[in-house]
Formats: C-alpha cells, structure tokens, sequence
C-alpha cells in the first residue's frame, strides 16, 4: 500500500522542523565564520592589519585549491587520499624542469613554462589513473586512492632521491611569491578556482551531471548521463589542483622537500569539505562552503594560537568540529 | 544425491583463487628465498630479530585492523592511538614495566571503546569517527607530553621490554607472536571470531539472525585500541622517548598490510594470519632494499619502498576486485 | 493427539505508516503442519503482515496467538527464539562463511565454554541437510552454493532451531523445476514433523501443489481464506485483483479516451528477448501513435523486458530492432539519443534525485539539448520547466522547491516531463500511476492519450486492469517471463484479460475446479 499524496502532510513538516534544520546546514558554516571574525576583531590585536590577513590567507589557498577539487570528488559519493602525495610529485618534478641543464630546457622561455604545465597533467594523468581504478575496476574510492597516497609520495621521493631542492626562480615563484596588485597570487588563483567551480556546478552540464551521479547514481544512469565518464573527470580535476598546489607550496619555500609537501593535506582538505556542509554521502558540492569551512579551520586555529592555546588542544577542538559538522548533517 | 558446488572451478580459476588468497605467502616465501640466496647474513639470527623487532609495532596495528576491516569497518586512529600510548606508557614508566604496560593498553583501548560506541550506537560513519579520533588522540598526546619528547625511565625496568627477551627472543618479538597466536585463536576457534566475519559479510543477515551487532563492532574497535597501545609499549620501549609526533601514516600501512595478506576490505574474509603475512612481506622490502643497498651494485634508495608497497596493494586490489565479479 | 486449535491466529491486525494505512482487520490463521499459501498483488499487504509476524514491525491493533499464547515479538531475533522462522527470498545468510556456520551462527556448539566446536558442528550440520536429502560439503562457503542449496541451508537452520512455523518468502523464484521438486519434498517432511509452512508466492501451479489453505489480501484486508481444493484457479486472480468472477466490464473509470487509434510505424521490435531467470522468452512491438499495455502479475518479466528495451540491461538472446533494424543499445545515453524514454516503476531508487530541485529533475535528461559548450541556457531551461509544469499540471511552490518535498502524483509528473521535453517517439512507462492520487492518475492517463494521438508510441506495464483495458490498442500478457497472449482492442476486457493472466490462454468454461 503506497502512500497516496502522503507527501502532503509531510510538506508542512518540512516548513518547520525540517526548514530550520536546512536553514542550519545552509547558513551554518557562514554564521560561524561571521562569529569567529567578530570575535576576532574585538579581542585579537592588529587582527585587520594586512600582516595577519596575509598569513592567513596564503596559509588557506593551497588547502581550498585542493579541497575545491575534493569538494567534486565527494560530490560523486567518493574520496581521494592522493592529493598530499600528488602535491609532493608535482613539487619533485618542477625544479627538475627548471633545474635541469638538459640543452633542450636551457632556455627558460620553454623551461619555465613547462615547468608549470607538465607537472600539472602528471597529476592530473595519475588523477586519471585513480578515476580508472574506481569506475573501471570498481575498486572503492579509499583504497583506489590510498594506493598514490603510498607509492606517490615515494615516486617523488624516488625523483628527488629524498634530497630538499632548493633554488632562486623568480619567475617560477612568482606562482607562490607574486603580488599583483598587492594581492598575494595563490589567494587570486584561490579566488579564481573557487568561483570557476562553483560557476560550473551550478551552470554547466557536466556541474550537474556530478550532482545527480553523487545523488541517486542509478537515476542519473537511467537519465542518460555518462556516469563513468563523470566520474574519471572529478579525479582528474582533483589530481590537477593539487598539482598546482604543489607546485604553489615549493615557490612559497624556495625549496621542495618531497618527504615534507602535501603532508596532512587529505585530512585538511577533508575537513574543510566537511565543515563547509558538502555531505560525505555525495550529491551536493558546496564548492563556496568549502572556502568557508576551510576559512573557519583556519581562523580557529588562528584564534586559539592568538590567544595562548596549544596546538595540541587545538587538534582536538578540530577533531571536535569535524565530527560534529558531519554529525549534523546526517541524512 | 550429492550436490557440488555450482562453481566447479576451471584449474585456472582454482589456482586463480588459490592465488588471490595465499598469494602474499608465495611472495614472502620467493623473497625470502631470493634474499638468502643472494645476501650474506640474511637469515642469520641478527637480521631476522631485528626485522621482527621493527615490524613489531606495525603487526600489532595490523591485528587490531584485521579485525575491523572483518567487519566491514575501518580505524584511521591506530597511529595516533599508538603515538598517545606511547607517550602514557614513557610517563609511567617510572613505575615499572607492567603498570606502564598496563596504563597504556588501557588508554589505548579506552579510545577503540569510545571509536566503537560512537559508530555503533550513534551510526556516524567509521572513516569519520576514527578520522576524528585520529586528531583528537594526537591531540591528547601532545597535551600529555607537554609538547615535548617522554623520556623514558629506565631505572625501573620499562626498557627491559625493547631489550631484553625469553630464550633468545627478544620480548618485542614474543608479544608479536604471542599476539597473533591469540588473534587466530580468537578469530578460529571461538565464536566471536566467527561473528566478526559474519557481521562482515551481511550486516543485516547476522542482524536478522540473533546476534548482537553494535556489541561486536564495540568488541573489534576496543580491540583494535587496546592492541595499538601495546604497539605504544613497544615504540616506547624502542627509542626509550615517547615522541608525539610519531606515528604518521602508520594506520595506512597497517591497512596495507591487511589487504596485501588477503583479506578483502569489504569484510567478511580474511585472517589473522594473512595478516601478519602481509606485514613482514612489506617489512621484508624494506629490509631487502637494506641489503641490495649494501651490496653497492644498484642503489635503490629506500624510497622505492613506499612505490613498491603501492605497487603491491595495487596488485591485491585489482587481483581481488577480479575475484570478487566472478563470486557467485 | 494433533490439537485442532490453529498454530497461529493473527487477528484484525492494523497497521499504519505515516499517511497511509497498510493493514486494515487482516486476518490469518495457519493449522499445525499444515501448509498455507498467502497471496495478494503489490500492496495487498502480505509483506507487511509477514513482517508484524515475524518482528521486523510492530502492530498497532489486533492479537496474534502462537501455540495458544498471546505473542509480540519485537524483533527478529525475538520472533526467532520463539520459534518463528523465515526464508527470505534473497536467502538472508551470509555467502562467504560455511555452511556448517550459517546452520549454527549464534548457537555454536562449544568446547571448554569459549572454543568453538567445529566437529560437531560439521557433523550436525551434515546429517541435518543430509535428513533432508542433501548431501554436500559444509566446510565449503555458503557463496559457493547454487541458491536452491542456499536456500535448503536455511531451511536447516530454521529446523535445528525448532521452529514450528517456516515462513517462504517466494522461494521458488530462482530455481529450476528440478530444485522446486526437492524444495517440495523438504516442505512435506516438515509437515510431516508437525512443522507449519506459510508459502507467499504469486505462482499458481506450485501453490496449487503444494498448499493446502490460502488466505488472499488486498487493499490490506484479508478478503478470503479457504482450502486451496475449493477455489478455481480463475477464482484465485480474480480475487486478487478485486474482481468478483462474472463480473462485466466496469463503467468508465481512467483518463483514457478508449477511442480508436490508427497505428503508424513500426518503432520498437523484441524478439524472443532472454535474460537471466526473470525473462526467458518474450516478444513484442510498438508503433508510433499506439498504446501497448504489458499485462501479468508481479514477477512475470515485466520490467525486466522494458529495461532491456531501453538498453538498460543487456539481453542475453533475442533480437531487438528499432525502425525495423537490428539495433544494440548499449546504454539508457544511447537509447535516448534514438529517442525512447523510460519512466521506471521506483521513483525513490531510480527517479528521482532528491536533493535536487524540480527544475533540475525536470530537465535533467534534456541537459545536453539546453547547452551550449557544456553551459547551460538558463532561460531555455526556465522556459522549458515553465512550459511543462503548465502542461501537465504539476503542483509546486515553484521551480526551486526541492522535488522530495512534492506529493507522489507531483514527482511523478516531473518524471514524466522529463522524458516528453525530449520529444520521444517511444515512451516506455513503467506502473505510471502508482500510489497515485485519483485526480492525478485521470490526468496523467488523459495526458498520455494526447501523445498517442499526437504519434508517439507507448508501451504502458500497469497492475490496474481499467488502465490496460480502457488506454490500451493491444494488451500484451506475460507470465512467468513468457509472452503467452496479446489481446487486441476488439477482444479488451477485464474478463478476457484475468483470464489470460490465470491460464495462460486457456478459456475459463474449461477451468471449472482447480487440478493439484
């Protein structure tokens, strides 16, 4: 016996108990944010000051490049734990690019460019090969992608021979160093891949197709949509961006440590997607809520760090947050 | 009438199967074999304690996790529970070899206890809930530590766990030994074994059928726990530190280990001795690159081992994902 | 001395989910070792009442009385010790561990208190199966069985825990006439043993064998219950469609016009289309400008043929041909582009994306249309969405509300307008009105008539005999996976169609009282 025109009952359920629990989860994580920054402004010292907006922005934009791409990962109802290790790869391989005294590179007109591009399409060929893994071989998504979290960062390893390589570039670490307009560029490159994702999600056929595959992946089939395809895309895009956060981290430094790079970015990209509302279930990717989770991980660490808290028990105040953002946004 | 099995295996299938499930044995054993006959001192008594004696640590999260993933179930916090333990056991060990022992199981279970309430009773997800843990033990850790490195107290006899030994044994390798043979007992001969594999295999069904689920997944997180603060033990026992900020990434090995020996990570098959199969044959690549290093004719660094362990889980993975498309 | 009190009285059992009542003064009562079928379509509520039985659910009114004493159990396990057990239809053990173990799971035999006993446990286990006739190696995994073995597994797990009542659910639906016999033989040995069956299945010739009572729902009332030797198999599904026998043809009661339709084009061609169990030999057509209805009971193949129609499954033999050609679909993406819609029977596994708005539902399949370079227009779209929910009436708070919040009727026009903004030339429904309300259903069938007329082509799998009577041009039948009839316009009518799902074709004056 189906229900006929139950629903109707249940729409006024969903004016109030529901409502408010979808206001929370929408607003939520913008509410805190706007706490937390009022709290900073009334109790931490110089908080406006350009110093402090500086350091904490350029420490939050490798961490949201790379979790934007998370952020579609998960949409589909799947994970990637390589990012740390495909940061670490693209971070081993450039200096080699612009290091390298082959003939062929000598010229930093092909090298430098280079140097941004090829380590970006490995990452993203290797964010390939984990798309494969999961719609080819049906291998889940934590272990297809656990399996780069271990050889990767050996393969960078491997390249760099474990050896920290330090250069002088200024025209490779403009990607990490650049001001334009006194803006620091990895926070433009942020600003730029936040709003071409969420434009996407929202506009474009494939944004879509991402949403309906993470929502109710045999209807979406039955749709017409190109499931596997979808899904090989989400991982190649997440292995792209965190290329390019590697390749951003090691022009910060001056050097590329391949044991150091990308180490802990999983579970903070993670986080970020967590605390920003995208359900780990799949079929949303609040692509802005990730810019805003990982802002509010950042501005707590920042408020406890201020005010004399140890890191330690910030971590724990982390762990905090994170179970109880995902326990609220249980289905 | 005799009914066989529908399945009647083709001998590639047969051995196909037989392969994806002893495969890691017959891989150990070829490189043992390789190594022995290659390396001067290889299967000399020194090596192979030492080898045990490092792997140790790992085999033990290896054991706690075989049980978990059994049930379908996953803990990222071995490391950092390991690591918080690790930091209990250094601070007690002014009090002697067993309480510190003690303490640090405990503390080590407690957290397990409280990973299996919160997916059982309240049904956040295991990767979540252990994610969490993760942070928050290390968390704890450096709290304990002050920051700092433990040091050991080693006038009451707390080292004599990474020193000394029973009959040549050295006790890190006992406990090793010691541990699996329980886990098999456990996971062989007695029906909490059996039960974990069921809930594995089909939640519901074992549901269905009487047993007492949320206890059971309470049983292997506790577990779990309690096993890698004995790894804690040993670690401290080892570099006589308590050293909060060790222990990174070793979950994941310890999940390596796991599905390189055999057991699928859906759950509901497995053992306790593919494990530890699978732990001393990522140790073994270690050890081999150790020599081969030694011998000055390629120098493989030891960063080839982590692409080789890669290449390994790999292999299993796809090798099970196979077995798994043509199960009836 | 066999007591004549019955084994299990259910009585005026309620039972209410929100919004809708699933059981209303159902009644069952099944003797000592005795065997008693339970029949009833989709929704009549057997499974529900099964599931009060047996623990999963709780009941709101009514008493049921096991061996003389009031019972409630609250859960399965409950239902378990008290001596209930159940063969589910997907077996319900668990594959990868043994045989021996799925006998024993939670009762194992033990040595020294905490080790396992596994000797004995083989050992019973194997003279338990082999009572039964069978033979096979229980240290082996449960997996590695055929399900008809599987099946018998749980059949001794329900023996050794001394059960007096076996609940099968359709046990019979993945074996073959040889594992259906032995099955019988087993439930006759049980009967022997004093142990009562209750037999839930929709396929006659079995119940006709094997049962000895069967009690028929419908609408979640007990609407009959007697031996099965005193009613007709024509009785039977004519009961269980809530059709009195001899009765006429009803007065008009769908949106469907019932006028005549000329039929153009040959779109669609299945010939003898084979997969797996469920569909073994099936043909059919459609052409543009008619209405196909595909008749038969649940499990009859019905679905199965319409995702194989539309590329969602990959037939296993048979041809299929579109426009008159052999053709291969290899995906629903590729079916769409030859212009054939499929509206599935579940709207919450296979609809609808929940979370997502009735726009986006709308247009969904219609994305890659809407687009330019990958971006979609969205004035197209909203002009798209707007045009359709006029057109078909759909009730919402506006394009953005969120679908899962609309009524089940409303859903179900959004699914069905995102199959027509593409413009089908064949539209294969799948129960299109189910759990609909009244007014929504006339609308929904008023509406599929003007496409007919305006050339499409629809193949219609409806339950409700009025829909396949009045909206049909040709009602094709299946049974048992088999295409068995096809009833033209001329020769529509409930009568000839009950009749045609009872007895495959035979005229009901031949099937005066039911043969075992």
């Amino acid at each position: 016996m189906l229900p006929r025109d139950g629903a109707a009952s249940t729409k006024s359920r969903f004016a109030t108990g529901a409502g408010l629990a979808a206001l929370g989860r929408r607003y939520g994580a913008l509410a805190a944010l706007a706490l937390l920054l009022l709290y900073n402004l009334l109790f931490t010292r110089n908080f406006l000051s350009t110093q402090t907006l500086y350091v904490n922005l350029t420490q939050v934009a490798t961490i949201v490049i790379v979790a934007v791409g998370m952020t579609l990962v998960v949409a589909t109802g799947g994970i990637d734990l390589s990012v740390g290790s495909l940061m670490a790869i693209a971070g081993a391989l450039a200096p080699l690019i612009f290091l390298s005294q082959a003939p062929a590179l000598s010229n930093p007109a092909i090298a430098i460019p280079l140097a941004f591009v090829l380590p970006v399409l490995v990452t993203a060929a290797l964010g390939l090969f984990n798309g494969v893994l999961v719609t080819s071989y049906r291998i889940q998504p934590i272990i297809a992608t656990l399996v780069l979290y271990i050889a990767g960062r050996g393969i960078a390893q491997v390249m760099t021979n474990g050896y920290l390589q330090s250069f002088k570039n200024p025209a490779f670490q403009s990607i990490g160093l650049g001001r334009p307009l006194g803006i620091p560029v990895q926070v433009i490159l942020m600003l730029i891949v936040v709003a071409v994702a969420a434009w996407a999600v929202r506009s474009t056929v494939f944004g879509r197709y991402v949403l309906a595959v993470g929502g109710n992946e045999a209807a979406a089939r039955l749709a017409g949509a190109p499931v596997s395809s979808v899904k090989r895309s989400v991982y190649v895009i997440s292995g792209a961006l965190a290329g390019i956060a590697g390749l951003i981290v090691i022009a910060i430094n001056s050097a590329s440590d391949a044991n150091l790079v990308g180490q802990n970015m999983e579970l903070d990209a993670i986080a970020a997607v967590a605390v920003g509302g995208t359900p780990l279930t799949g079929g949303r990717a609040l692509v802005i809520g990730t810019l805003v989770g990982a802002l509010i991980i950042q501005l707590i660490r920042f408020t406890l760090i201020s005010n004399g808290v140890p890191y330690a028990a910030a971590q724990i105040i982390n762990a905090a947050i994170i179970l109880g953002a995902v326990y609220i946004q249980r289905p | 009438m005799l009914t066989q099995p529908s399945t009647m295996p083709s001998p590639w299938r047969a051995s196909a199967q037989w392969l994806g499930r002893n495969g890691a044995l017959v891989v150990l054993v070829a490189l043992v074999i390789f190594g022995a006959g290659r390396y001067d001192g290889f299967l000399g008594v020194y090596n192979i304690t030492e080898l045990l004696r490092y792997n140790a640590m790992f085999g033990l999260l290896a054991l706690g996790m075989t049980f978990v993933i059994m049930t379908g179930g996953i803990d990222l916090s071995v490391g950092a529970v390991a690591v918080l333990a690790s930091v209990v056991a250094a601070q007690l060990s002014y009090l002697g070899a067993f309480p510190a022992l003690l303490g640090a199981v405990l503390a080590g279970a407690a957290v397990g206890l409280l990973n299996g309430a919160v997916i059982a009773w309240l049904g956040i997800p295991p990767f979540i809930t252990t994610l969490a843990a993760l942070l928050g033990a290390r968390g704890l850790a450096l709290i304990l530590a002050n920051n700092a490195a433990v040091s050991v107290d080693t006038g009451a006899g707390f080292a004599s766990i990474g020193l000394d030994g029973l009959l040549g044994a050295p006790y890190p390798v006992l406990i090793l030994f010691g541990a699996y043979l329980a886990g098999w007992v456990l996971q062989e001969h007695t029906p909490f074994g059996r039960h974990v594999l069921a809930v594995g295999g089909n939640e519901d069904a074992t549901r269905l059928m009487g047993l007492p689920v949320r206890r059971i997944k309470l049983g292997v997180y506790g577990l779990s726990g309690g096993l890698a603060g004995l790894a804690g033990v040993l670690l401290a026992a080892l570099t006589f530190t308590g050293l909060p900020t060790e222990g990174v990434g070793w979950e994941l090995q310890a999940i390596a280990a796991v599905v390189v020996g055999g057991t699928l990570l859906t759950g509901g098959m497995g053992s306790v001795s593919s494990t530890l199969v699978g732990t001393l044959l990522l140790g073994l690549i270690f050890n081999l690159l150790n020599f081969e290093n030694g011998r000055g004719s390629i120098s493989l660094t030891a960063y080839w081992q982590s692409v080789i362990r890669g290449g390994f889980l790999l292999l299993v993975v796809l090798l099970q994902s196979r077995a798994a498309r043509r199960a009836p | 001395m066999p007591s004549s009190q019955p084994l299990l009285q259910m009585e005026r059992i309620v039972k209410r989910f929100p919004g809708v009542k699933a059981l209303a003064e159902a009644r069952l009562s099944v003797g000592r070792g005795e065997v008693h079928a339970l029949v009833g379509e989709n929704g009549a509520g057997k499974s529900t009442l099964i599931k009060i039985l047996t623990g999963v659910y709780q009941r709101d009114s009514g008493s049921i009385t096991l061996d003389g004493r009031p019972v409630a159990f609250l859960s399965p396990q409950q239902a378990q010790a008290g001596g209930v057990s159940t063969i589910y239809q997907e077996v319900n053990l668990v594959p990868l561990r043994s045989v021996a173990e799925n006998i024993f799971l939670g009762r194992e035999p033990r040595r020294y208190g905490i080790l396992l006993d596994r000797r004995r446990m083989q050992h019973e286990s194997a003279a338990l199966l082999a009572g039964m006739g069978l033979q096979i190696d229980v240290t082996l995994p449960l997996g590695a069985y055929p399900i008809a073995v599987q099946q018998m597994v749980a059949v001794a797990r329900a023996i050794s825990t001394r059960s007096q009542l076996v609940v099968m659910d359709e046990p019979t639906s993945s074996l073959d006439e040889r594992e259906v016999a032995r099955l019988f033989e087993v439930i006759r040995r049980l009967k022997a043993d004093g142990v009562s069956v209750i037999f839930v299945s929709h396929r006659f010739d079995e119940l006709y064998t094997i049962c000895d009572r069967v009690t028929i729902m419908r609408d979640g009332h007990t609407i009959d219950e007697r031996p099965m030797a005193q009613l007709s198999r024509l009785e039977l599904v004519s009961k269980m469609l809530g059709r009195e026998l001899g009765a006429l043809q009803r007065a008009h009661t769908t949106g469907f016009a019932a006028a005549e339709r000329d039929a153009a084009e040959l779109l669609v061609e299945g010939r003898s289309l084979r997969r797996g169990r469920a569909l073994r030999d099936v043909s059919l057509s459609v052409r543009a400008g008619e209405i196909v209805g595909l008749g038969g009971l649940l499990g009859s193949g019905r679905t199965e043929t319409a995702r194989v129609l539309f590329g969602a499954d990959k037939p296993e033999g048979g041809e299929l041909l579109l426009d008159g050609k052999p053709a291969r679909l290899r995906n629903p993406r590729a079916a769409v582009r030859v212009g054939i819609g499929f509206c599935s029977e579940d709207r919450k596994a296979e609809g609808i994306i929940p979370q997502l708005s009735v726009r986006e539902n709308l247009t969904l399949a219609a994305l890659p249309g809407l687009a330019r370079l990958g971006v979609v227009s969205r004035e197209r779209q909203q002009a798209l969405v707007d045009r359709f929910i006029k057109r078909l009436g759909i009730r919402t708070t506006g394009p953005e509300q969120q679908i899962r919040e609309l009524s089940g009727g409303n859903q179900q026009k959004v699914l069905l307008a995102r199959w027509l903004c593409l413009n089908p030339r064949l539209l294969i429904l799948d129960e299109p009105t189910r759990g609909i309300d009244v007014g929504a259903r006339a609308e929904i069938q008023r509406l599929i008539d003007e496409l007919a007329a305006a050339g499409l082509g629809v193949l219609m799998i409806s339950s409700e005999l009025e829909e396949l009577t009045e909206g049909c041009d040709r009602v094709v039948v299946l049974r048992d996976g088999r295409s068995v009839a096809e009833l033209p316009r001329a020769q529509l009518n409930e009568a000839a169609l009950v009749a045609a799902i009872a007895n495959a074709g035979r005229p009901p004056e031949e099937d005066a009282n039911a043969t075992p």
